[in-house]
């Protein structure tokens, strides 16, 4: 042991210290580097179950995939950076310190001559009036002289550029220092202290007040960087940490109140700047100050910087009517919902959980399809960057909710509170999807002349109603046939039929009407079945609007265009409802919007050290590339100059500052 | 006598009626634009503004040929601006702006001669041709004029839209891609008056040309050339400084790959006595990759502080500060593998040549295939 380890360290420091080792290991830092880009890192675990399966996912839990840059083995990999690094600078430092003050004066005339580079030159001078001159001319040149008498003559040793050993140390213990200072900022304290058991992950989704010791962090923690949503009106005196599958509560000094969240517009609806208008408290409830922060506007607190990170609902009172789609005759209930709570449905279908989650104040939606001009040639030649925003425009608010049925399975929906104009006809739209990762599919109901959809409502449930059905057929039959050919038999099988294409639409819309054509008509003559089915469920509901308004002591509806619209965009609509998802639609009456900012909070004490860091490491790498260390040496003696030049680098530069030192001292020796 | 050993006289002595013509107009200019428009900016903006009138100056006295392109752009972006009268319309009636100079006519133009100078390049390359070369160096010029003056009325047109609209057109991917082009065609012609050599242009106008292929795909098929008010995020004095260090290090991290490239096949003796002598190509891939590092590293770091203020963390892993590290490295890497004997000549032109696709991954593919907090420019 004793006679090994020596050789054994030495050839470690070897290692360590080899430009080759510091090659590799900015390589594998590069390549290690990229996993955590292709990868999403910290998200959610159940993402990553779905994403790789089961197998996978554990071996790249166990991998530390999920947050690369904090697992194991990518701090060995820095650790390795900063160790090759130290013993690099530990290894150069004295020699680099002593070539920077050397001027390498006791050089011999004999190794001078065995220089790459060396010029001679036959002088009448003396060699001390020739010094003088070529000292005077040299440091002209920005070099350091020094002049030394030697044996029948002189020796000039002169020096430039050793600051470029300067910016060696500079550079490199600026990586150290700047690993260091991230290494203060990141959570090994956290880290160690979970190894130990002293702290653990909370995974449970319960109130912040009742989240165990162990998983709080105290205020004194020295770094962290969590988040926290605050609404209008409240206050936060945590934040949360996201860990792994988990979280942390960090307990903050002081306490956080927003008073109100803004957002201010462009012209074209566009965010400008989100600002929050907060107060801090101290623990005893004593007002510190009053502050406003924007993006790119932190507050910093007691070494904790206050951030606009982002924003959204805070818990916003909605007022709804629920329509019960499938019952004929129910007028529209009232609802009251908050943003982010649930509220229970009892319907003839089952129980709902309805869970609100969002309300957004403005939409903006592209209404005008492509524009022509912008993919055209002459446009860009022509020159135009101003952008054609005519077709964007805010169609007002909307909400959004999920509706779950005992069964646990929910629909996503989302609302707009105002109707919107598609194809010069005005509808209120409401979008559903069953995944997240859809896009929603959205089911317009029309409106009427005065702008409600109570009118589609009532022909709805005279649709779907079959204690009107053969009133309402009947009175298609009559309408239908010429008044001078009434034949009751052929009314009557009319009605029939009517009744009959009614009951199919109840049932399930185009879709069942169609798959009965597809049952009982031969293949040649289905298109024209289905022509003449659409012809008299159209008639039908005309029909049945009448009885309806008839019903409701409302006047005739106007045999026009209008109504013609209504009638079919309704059927439409009701074909689409059994598709829908809920037997219930929800239309927004009122709300009352209460906003939350996102703030993130930090404290960074390493961040100090990484900025000196950086700054060390700008002056090092520009004193490394951009100053050449060069040396110069004259050696004189009577009749005879001899004059040698080196350097750590031979580029072109180099040699043709050597070449002009070089006709320099023929000049000045003549 | 003593003239002939460049013995060089105080700095101030050096310079010519013009340099101090020159700093006169940038001083004269920077102080008026401050007069006028300080009350609009913010201490940081100022003192940019104020810091910009030295570094322009003594850039120009350091790279004589920034004077004259200086002005030009200066004075032909003055006119565009007069032509205006106010009124974005005019763009399309003054005929001047209709054809020539609008922001998106005059970045047209740019992308015109841009090709055009590549063709012109490798023209005279293969029929070593000295005036065809010329020409095309002054074709290079031309375009880099016209960008410059592009750029510069975007960003005028930009006010004229609103002027909470108004911002430096270097905001989004369009933009940076024609600031791109400039800046790699700038470095280029440096090296190309430094060197006394037109034979590197025909490699790295390639790379500018594949630039402007994607501009002009962005802008027609797209509509990306659009002047889109700022993000939140990206309203900050921080974007003048951080976006044009970026794109010195992308600019030239371009050069040094096509500098690679052109090492590669002069090695096999292809073009070999064609283009300059190896030690040459190897010089200036030497002192491009240097440049680009150097700002590189300023561009990151600013980055890291931009993010401190705008995202809560100096460093939050997000893709593109990663990607931006993975750059770093690998240029750090090249810098060190130059340093071991055994390695240097076709491994540091592979590295470079290789670096090119780190580069553009890091540029474009971020925003291409992955999302993070960066996602200023989305395809």
């Amino acid at each position: 042991m004793n006679s090994t380890s020596p050789s054994f360290g030495k050839s470690v420091f070897e290692l360590l210290s080899s430009m080759r080792f510091a090659i590799s290991l900015l390589s594998i830092l590069a390549v290690a580097s990229i996993i955590g880009t292709v990868l999403k890192q910290a998200e959610p675990y159940n993402n990553y179950i779905i994403q790789f399966g089961p197998f996978w996912f554990e071996a790249y839990e166990k991998l530390g995939l999920y947050d690369v840059y904090h697992a194991a083995w990518f701090l060995v990999i820095l650790t390795f950076l900063v160790v090759s690094t130290t013993v690099c600078i530990y290894r150069n430092a004295p020699n680099f310190a002593r070539e920077m003050k050397s001027f390498r004066e006791h050089v011999s005339e004999q190794s001078l001559n065995a220089f790459k580079h060396k010029h001679e030159a036959v002088t009448t001078q003396t060699p001390e009036a020739l010094a003088a001159r070529v000292q005077h001319y040299l440091e002209g040149q920005g070099y350091k002289v020094k002049n030394l008498p030697r044996e029948e003559g002189v020796l000039l040793a002169a020096k430039a550029g050793s600051w470029n050993r300067l910016g060696y140390f500079l550079a490199h213990s600026a990586i150290v220092m700047i690993c260091i200072g991230g290494l203060i900022d990141g959570n090994l304290v956290f880290k160690v202290q979970q190894l130990l058991g002293y702290k653990k992950i909370e995974t449970r989704d319960i109130p912040q007040s009742q989240v165990p010791a162990i998983s709080r962090l105290s205020p004194s923690n020295p770094s962290f960087r969590g988040s926290v949503q605050i609404p209008e009106g409240s206050s936060a005196d945590v934040v949360f940490l996201n860990v792994a599958d988990g979280y942390l509560v960090q307990d903050l000094p002081f306490t956080v109140a927003l008073k109100q969240f803004r957002i201010e517009h462009y012209t074209t609806g566009q965010p400008k700047n989100f600002e929050s208008d907060l107060e801090i408290f101290d623990r005893s409830g004593k007002k510190i100050r009053d502050a406003t922060i924007a993006v790119n506007h932190p507050l910093i607190q007691d070494g904790i910087a206050i951030y606009q990170a982002s924003f959204a609902d805070g818990g916003t009172r909605l007022s709804l009517r629920g329509w019960n789609l499938f019952a004929p005759t129910d007028a529209p209930f009232p609802i009251e919902g908050t943003v982010h709570q649930n509220a229970t449905l009892t319907s003839v279908a089952g129980d709902y959980t309805l869970e609100f989650t969002d309300f957004r104040p403005f939409n903006i939606e592209n209404m005008g399809g492509d524009a022509a001009e912008t993919g055209s040639t002459m446009s860009v030649l022509g020159g135009s960057p101003i952008s054609d925003k005519k077709h964007l425009r805010n169609v007002g608010p909307s909400f959004q909710y999920k509706l779950r049925d005992s069964r646990g399975q929910a629909h996503e929906f989302s609302n707009y509170m105002l109707p919107l104009e598609l194809d010069g006809r005005w509808y209120m739209m409401s979008g559903v999807r069953d995944a997240p990762n859809e896009a929603f599919r959205y089911m317009r109901m029309p409106l009427d002349a005065d702008g409600n959809i109570e009118t589609f409502m009532r022909l709805r449930g005279a649709l779907l109603n079959p204690e009107w059905r053969h009133e309402i057929a009947a009175n298609f039959a009559h309408q239908a046939l010429p008044k001078n050919a009434s034949d009751p038999q052929i009314e009557g099988k009319l009605t029939n039929s009517a009744v009959q294409v009614l009951a199919l639409f109840a049932k399930g819309g185009f879709q069942t009407l169609g798959q009965f054509i597809e049952a009982n008509v031969p293949a040649a003559e289905r298109e024209k079945a289905a022509g003449t089915y659409l012809r008299i469920l159209e008639l039908t509901a005309y029909e049945a609007l009448r009885i309806a308004n008839r019903q409701a002591h409302l006047p005739e509806p106007k045999p026009d265009d209008a109504t013609g619209w209504l009638v079919r965009d309704t059927l439409n609509s009701v074909s689409d409802m059994f598709v829908y998802g809920a037997p219930i639609y929800l239309q927004l009456m009122h709300y009352d919007e209460v906003k939350a900012s996102g703030l993130q909070l930090t404290r960074s004490p390493g961040k100090n050290v990484v900025y000196l860091g950086s700054f060390l490491l700008t002056l090092g790498v520009f004193f490394m590339l951009f100053v050449r260390e060069r040396r110069v040496w004259l050696r004189i003696k009577p009749g005879h100059a001899l004059l040698a030049m080196s350097s750590a680098k031979h580029t072109i530069d180099f040699e043709k500052e050597f070449t002009q030192h070089a006709q320099a001292l023929d000049t000045l020796a003549k | 006598m003593e003239l002939a050993l460049h013995q060089p006289a105080p700095l101030l002595k050096r310079l010519s009626w013009f340099d101090w013509l020159f700093a006169v107009i940038i001083a004269s200019s920077g102080l008026f634009a401050l007069s006028r428009f300080g009350e609009f900016m913010d201490p940081y903006e100022k003192g940019i503004l104020l810091a910009a009138i030295p570094a322009l100056a003594v850039f120009g006295w350091f790279w004589k040929s920034f004077r004259p392109l200086f002005i030009i752009v200066g004075a032909v972006s003055l006119f565009a601006i007069s032509q205006y009268h106010g009124n974005l319309a005019r763009m399309d009636e003054a005929f001047f702006l209709k054809y020539l100079i609008s922001s998106q006519a005059a970045i047209m133009w740019m992308c015109a001669l841009f090709v055009l100078a590549t063709l012109t390049y490798w023209v005279g390359l293969l029929a070593r041709s000295a005036f065809t070369m010329k020409t095309a160096t002054a074709m290079t010029w031309s375009a880099v004029a016209l960008g410059f003056i592009g750029l510069m009325v975007r960003w005028y047109e930009s006010y004229l839209i609103g002027t909470d609209v108004g911002h430096i057109p270097v905001s989004n991917l369009y933009e940076v891609f024609v600031l791109f082009c400039l800046i790699t065609a700038m470095l280029y012609l440096y090296y190309e008056a430094r060197y006394q050599t037109r034979q590197m242009g025909a490699f790295v106008l390639l790379v500018i040309s594949a630039a402007v292929g994607f501009i002009l795909w962005y802008a027609l098929d797209r509509g990306a050339h659009e002047i889109q008010p700022l993000v939140p995020a990206l309203k900050s004095w921080w974007m003048k400084l951080h976006v044009p260090a970026n794109f010195i290090g992308y600019g030239s991290f371009s050069i040094s790959a096509m500098l690679g490239a052109a090492y590669l096949l002069a090695q096999r003796g292809i073009l070999a006595s064609r283009l300059p002598k190896l030690e040459v190509i190897d010089d200036i891939m030497y002192k491009s990759i240097a440049i680009g590092f150097a700002f590189f590293t300023i561009a990151t770091i600013l980055g890291a502080m931009w993010a401190a203020e705008a995202w809560g963390g100096y460093w939050s892993w997000d893709p593109k500060e990663t990607w931006a590290l993975i750059v770093w490295l690998n240029y750090a890497a090249w810098l060190h593998i130059r340093l071991v004997k055994g390695l240097r000549g076709p491994m540091l032109a592979w590295w470079a040549l290789g670096g090119l696709l780190v580069t553009t991954f890091a540029f474009l593919g971020v925003n291409m295939f992955l999302s993070g907090l960066h996602s200023y420019g989305t395809l």
